[in-house]
């Protein structure tokens, strides 16, 4: 409990942060900015695209997990790797590339489908994760009792993956709400753009802050909302025995058909942004490929997207265990609380985090550490509802069983608890790292000096113009992210035989 | 197994996250809102001719402006070069940077440096109109961009809404014509149907490719085009418009020292080297940029700056760009 504590105060940080600039001035400069016919308009619209999104990366998540996990898909160990990556590519990227092929898209369609793109990998590592460790006899049972295959899926199956699928969408969600790339890119008139630019314009950070509490106010909210639907509902079986390796669903004539599914997806999120990318570099004459630099920036792509997972996953166990174990009110609060970072813009986090190390851990700032930290505050939710998802489904009597036992909590965490939500801090651990490959604003401003990664090679060349110099980079951060989610599916094998 | 791999990746992480850390010991640290590409010859230059090390930190201006705001007098940058004044005029609002010796700036016109010198503009760059000379016969051209909101233009014209120097050129309007006729302008722009780009160069590229007939860009994005894709591929022309039209801005991109930095002396050599003649030289012939110091020439096929070229404000006040968004905003530009 003080562990998870903890670390949701560390979340909080930049709740602190809008609260000391937002209230320096008086209230009736705070009313100005609220009270503007415009900023209900935009949050109506943000929360719109956030519920779009969020709906239709359920439903595409959902079914290319059970197609890549349960069904006899051609090539699903393939796939299961491939459909995760789009999560790896920056949402500039992508709308950049879309815009540059069709100039004058903008508003709300195209951005919806970018932003969907990108982000229904939320919802299909988790749902994924669980879907391979669901014990079979459930639906055995079903199908015993005379359901089909499908709607053995729909009673069984699917609510055992409702938390994930709940939780995922929760995260696209918020990660909706914070996304500054694809909305600028695309026009769409979003709250996210009006803070970014009232950091562009005024350059004043008071209006912003407000904005950025009125945002909290609203993820609250929606934190709030989507835990009255968790409901009490158990998800671990009842006595389990030894698993048996479920069987794939076999699609029969529609094996090939489904594949349409995934070629598309992918086709669309990455092989679209990568592809035109690639003509870039091809029809520019003056592309300058310097493979030194581009590695060096891969291999501190790498050292500091594993460390921000690592961090995070680990910070994450406490709170996810205590959230799915403890039914009080200040575990409710200690979880929600880890969830704010991610629906604030990169920018306002990155900020307060530059206010808090430079007057209170000076010698810290701009070195690795407090980058990773930054990490831990955005991504943090990310690790936690997957550890969540995992500690619902691992059945709490064998702790007790084992502590009644004699065995302190520490031995009891090392073999009972730990293995159990391994897959899911796996799980979460993958997603945290996917994420901080493309993570710009934090690592921009809370960097060490000097230091690249490749979504600041990516960002330079854009803005440069030199949007060949861009392709190399942006297939290695792709690159980068198969090898954790090939691990993951990996060891979803290993533990189901 | 898998407590194995982690014992051995941990430390191995941990390690490499070290090194990484310790590439410090800069003699100075710049915070560059400039792209790379163009600052990265010049600080080679400047450690070559001083040997002086500097280490540069790069980002978008307004982003690093207020990293400079939030870090108040710990910053940990001695120079801020800034992509635009409006960026330097914000940080000097905040009273963070301290003057820049005069003999290192009175080489450059008072027009592009603060009133009381806290920063001066190294380089600039015009407003111009690109047009496609295929669609476009040079009789056509506008002779301001207050001309473009006849209708003969509908569908016509491409912007950078999005874009800070659009926006700039926007605020300059506002401030030298005032709001009414700023206004009006943009509701002409917007009856004329433009199309949208994310990018200024982009609208350079669309307009050699003949998907519009004319933009509102920077100059020097042609110039840049050129030696992307080649001299004879390059269709698109340049159009400046006349003595002190909005549409003649002449913004420019500077530097600030940080009152709190503790190398003064070499954040003044520093800016110092900027507006020298190397440094100028290759502004002008690297960048297609407008050197600020008299006597070293633009490049080729650039018409040199006029002395009452664009309209006559003080480039410090483009930071305050909340009026132009709000009309940018109101008249559904935005």
């Amino acid at each position: 409990m003080a562990l998870a504590g903890g670390v949701a105060l560390a979340a909080l940080l930049p709740v602190a942060y809008l609260a000391i600039r937002a209230g320096g001035g008086g209230w009736s400069a705070v009313a100005d900015t609220l009270f503007l016919e415009r900023t209900a308009r935009l949050l109506a619209r943000s929360l719109g695209l956030a519920a779009a999104v969020s709906g239709a990366s359920a439903v595409i998540g959902v079914a290319l997990a059970w197609l890549t996990v349960r069904c006899d898909l051609p090539g699903r160990r393939v796939w299961r790797v491939l459909v995760a990556l789009p999560l790896a590519v920056p949402s500039y990227v992508a709308a950049f590339a879309f815009v540059s092929n069709v100039p004058d898209l903008a508003g709300f369609v195209p951005t919806f489908v970018v932003l969907t793109l990108l982000s229904y990998p939320y919802v299909f590592l988790p749902v994924a994760a669980v879907l391979e460790h669901v014990d079979p006899a459930l639906e055995d049972a079903a199908r015993s009792l005379g359901d089909g295959p499908l709607t053995a899926f729909r009673r069984v199956t699917l609510r055992q993956i409702r938390p994930a699928a709940a939780t995922g969408s929760l995260l696209v969600c918020l990660y909706v709400l914070s996304d500054f790339g694809a909305v600028s890119i695309l026009r769409f008139d979003s709250f996210t753009r009006v803070i970014y630019q009232s950091y562009q314009s005024s350059f004043d950070r008071r209006p912003a802050a407000i904005l950025g509490c009125l945002l909290l106010v609203f993820t609250l909210g929606i934190l709030v909302a989507e835990a009255r639907t968790r409901g009490r509902a158990r998800y671990y079986g009842g006595s389990r025995g030894a698993r048996r390796q479920p069987s794939p669903v076999g699609l029969g004539r529609w094996r090939w058909p489904a594949l349409a599914a995934p070629v598309v997806i992918v086709g669309l999120a990455l092989a679209a942004p990568l592809g035109t990318a690639l003509r870039w570099l091809a029809e520019s004459v003056q592309a300058s490929v310097d493979l030194g630099r581009i590695g060096r920036a891969g291999g501190a792509t790498v050292v500091a997207s594993g460390l921000g997972a690592a961090v995070t996953a680990l910070g994450a166990v406490p709170v996810g265990l205590l959230a799915a174990r403890s039914r009080s009110r200040l575990a409710g609060i200690i979880e929600r609380s880890a969830f704010v970072g991610h629906a604030l813009p990169g920018i306002v986090v990155a900020l307060s985090l530059v206010f808090f190390t430079v007057r209170f851990m000076n010698p810290l700032y701009q070195r690795l550490p407090v980058l990773i930290f930054a990490y831990g505050v955005l991504f943090l939710p990310l690790a936690v509802s997957s550890v969540y998802g995992s500690a619902l489904q691992a059945p709490p009597a064998l702790d007790e069983v084992a502590r009644s036992l004699g065995k302190r909590p520490i031995e009891v965490f090392r073999t009972i608890t730990a293995p159990l939500i391994a897959p899911g801090v796996g799980a979460g651990a993958a997603l945290v790292f996917l994420t901080c490959l493309k993570e710009l604003p934090a690592t921009l401003l809370l960097g060490p000096t000097g230091f690249e990664t490749l979504a600041t090679r990516v960002w330079s060349a854009t803005q440069a113009g030199a949007y060949g110099d861009a392709a190399l980079p942006a297939l290695l951060l792709v690159a980068a992210g198969v090898l954790p989610t090939w691990a993951l599916t990996r060891r979803g094998r290993t533990t189901a035989t | 197994m898998r407590r194995r791999l982690a014992g051995v990746a941990l430390p191995l992480l941990l390690l490499a996250a070290t090194l990484v850390a310790c590439s410090d010991g800069a003699d100075l640290t710049l915070y560059s809102g400039r792209a790379e590409f163009q600052v990265k010859p010049i600080l080679e230059q400047f450690e070559k001719a001083t040997g002086l090390k500097v280490s540069a930190r790069y980002g978008a201006s307004a982003e690093l402006a207020a990293q400079i705001a939030e870090e108040g007098s710990g910053s940990r940058a001695d120079v801020f070069w800034a992509q635009d004044a409006g960026a330097l005029g914000s940080v000097d609002k905040l009273g963070l940077f301290g003057p820049v010796p005069q003999d290192v700036v009175s080489v450059v016109d008072r027009k592009y440096r603060a009133p009381a010198d806290n920063w001066t503009g190294v380089s600039g760059r015009a407003r111009v109109v690109v047009y496609d000379p295929r669609k476009v016969p040079a009789a056509e051209l506008p002779a301001s961009v207050f001309d473009l909101t006849q209708p003969k233009w509908k569908g016509r014209i491409a912007i950078a809404p999005t874009n800070g120097s659009f926006q700039s050129f926007v605020t300059a309007m506002l401030i030298a014509e005032g709001e009414p006729r700023t206004r009006s302008w943009l509701q002409g722009i917007k009856a004329n149907d433009p199309r949208n780009y994310p990018s200024n160069d982009l609208i350079v590229k669309a307009a050699n490719d003949g998907q519009v007939d004319l933009g509102l860009v920077n100059h020097y994005y042609l110039f840049q085009l050129q030696s992307e894709i080649g001299r004879e591929k390059t269709v698109a022309r340049n159009h400046y418009t006349a003595g002190t039209d909005p549409g003649a801005l002449v913004n420019v991109a500077g530097v600030g020292i940080l009152k709190s930095s503790k190398k003064q002396a070499d954040a003044a050599r520093f800016v110092e080297y900027l507006l020298s003649e190397p440094a100028q030289r290759h502004f002008a012939e690297v960048n297609f940029e407008y050197p600020l110091r008299p006597g070293v020439p633009t490049a080729a096929g650039l018409p040199p700056l006029q002395a009452g070229q664009g309209p006559p404000i003080n480039l410090g006040d483009l930071a305050d760009l909340d009026h132009t968004l709000d009309l940018l905003r109101s008249t559904g530009l935005l």
